[in-house]
């Protein structure tokens, strides 16, 4: 993890492996719990892959990844009933990133995010922090 | 048992590097070791008293008695588990870090085994405050075991639970310092029918819990032999 986040910072300069960021922070702050390829946990933990909430709660996302989530929600149907936790370690444009990186792979065909619009989305949670 | 298995395994070694460097068998190696995988036996030897003035003799550590309760209200204890083989492993259903990983890990190891009933599966909640019998239910429904007496999501007070998790070499601590209050290893831990640790593997590496997959059949034979050497 301490690896991967290296990795990813250290790439933070080239625009074209930014697009690889969303993928190393993926793998290091979301893969343990929703699984490496987003497929998510028997009704313990939801998909992102092909996710329909996903697909449905563009500008909630940031927040969601920000603040965390808990309580019942249904994803493809299922539904489910744990608890997400915030993060507080990254930044906005990290979160823009990754989202950007789930939103357009594993079956996702979502609109990207600018920096600019995920920190106006984060500022709805007071969850931005204008990096 | 134990002592003459720590020696043939010594002379099995030796063996196989003198048999490597000489390319021929020495009249000491000829006799065969009777089984040819062992998995060790883990956890620091008890010595106990031998009779009348020899040495003291060491048998293998062995997990202590417990008394939990699981999913279904029932209460285990070692007895539950006897003349099988289990592994277990300590979580909580609202980690937010190793767990789900750890978990679906595990739930890989049973998904292989599950169609054996001499292998049970024992998660422990370190969180025994939050993960009250419905919870733990609620986990592992949600998990896909329906079959409590196979996969056992078990709870006890506290000082119990974390007793346990020493005793079972997957240390576990209350750690105000990370994220979600407890810091654990995510250690699985492979039991034989009569108490001893076998093996632990980290259950966040997919390479170890293949070891895992690997390593429990070995665990089977050795147990069908012994029954059936038992039995005559
Ligand atoms: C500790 C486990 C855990 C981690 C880590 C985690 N999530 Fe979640 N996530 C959950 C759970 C559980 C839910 C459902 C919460 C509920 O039941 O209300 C969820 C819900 C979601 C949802 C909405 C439902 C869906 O699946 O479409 C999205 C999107 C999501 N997470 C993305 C992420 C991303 C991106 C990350 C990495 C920054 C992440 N999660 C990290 C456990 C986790």
């Amino acid at each position: 993890m301490v690896l991967g986040l290296a990795v990813a910072l250290g790439l933070n300069g080239c625009f074209t492996e930014r697009r690889n960021e969303g993928a190393q922070l993926y793998a290091s702050h979301c893969a343990n719990c929703h699984g490496e390829q987003g497929q998510g946990l028997k009704r313990l933990i939801p998909p992102v892959a092909a996710s329909d909430y996903v697909a449905q709660h563009r500008a909630d996302l940031p927040c969601l990844i920000r603040k965390g989530m808990r309580g019942v929600v249904v994803v493809n149907g299922v539904e489910y009933n744990q608890v997400m936790p915030g993060h507080d370690d990254l930044t906005d444009s990290q979160i823009a990133n990754l989202l950007n990186f789930v939103q357009q792979n594993w079956g996702n065909k979502n609109q990207a995010y600018t920096i600019h619009e995920a920190s106006e989305l984060l500022g709805h949670c007071n969850g931005s922090d204008g990096q | 048992m134990n002592i003459p298995f720590l020696r043939s395994v010594g002379h099995l070694l030796l063996c196989m590097v003198v048999i490597a460097s000489a390319g021929l068998t020495l009249p000491g190696c000829t006799q065969k070791p009777t089984q040819e995988t062992h998995l060790p036996y883990l956890g620091e030897p008890e010595l106990v008293a031998s009779t009348a003035g020899a040495a003291p003799d060491t048998v293998p550590y062995t997990v202590p008695s417990f008394t939990l309760t699981n999913q279904d209200r029932q209460t285990i204890t070692n007895q539950t588990f006897a003349g099988k083989v289990y592994v277990t492993d300590f979580f909580f259903a609202t980690c937010p870090s190793i767990c789900p990983k750890m978990q679906s890990e595990l739930l890989r190891v049973y998904e292989q085994f599950k169609g054996n009933p001499n292998v049970l599966f024992l998660s422990h909640t370190i969180d025994p405050a939050h993960d009250s019998i419905p919870v733990l239910r609620d986990y592992a429904e949600r998990l896909g075991i329906k079959d409590a007496s196979r996969w056992h999501f078990a709870t006890a007070p506290h000082d119990t639970i974390f007793a346990l998790a020493r005793a079972y070499m997957t240390a576990a601590q209350v750690d105000k310092g990370v994220v979600g209050g407890y810091a654990h290893s995510g250690t699985f831990a492979l039991i034989d029918s009569h108490r001893r640790i076998r093996g632990l593997y980290d259950g966040m590496e997919k390479t170890e819990v293949d070891r895992l997959i690997k390593e429990l059949p070995e665990l089977l034979k050795e147990e069908a032999n012994a029954r059936a050497t038992a039995a005559k």
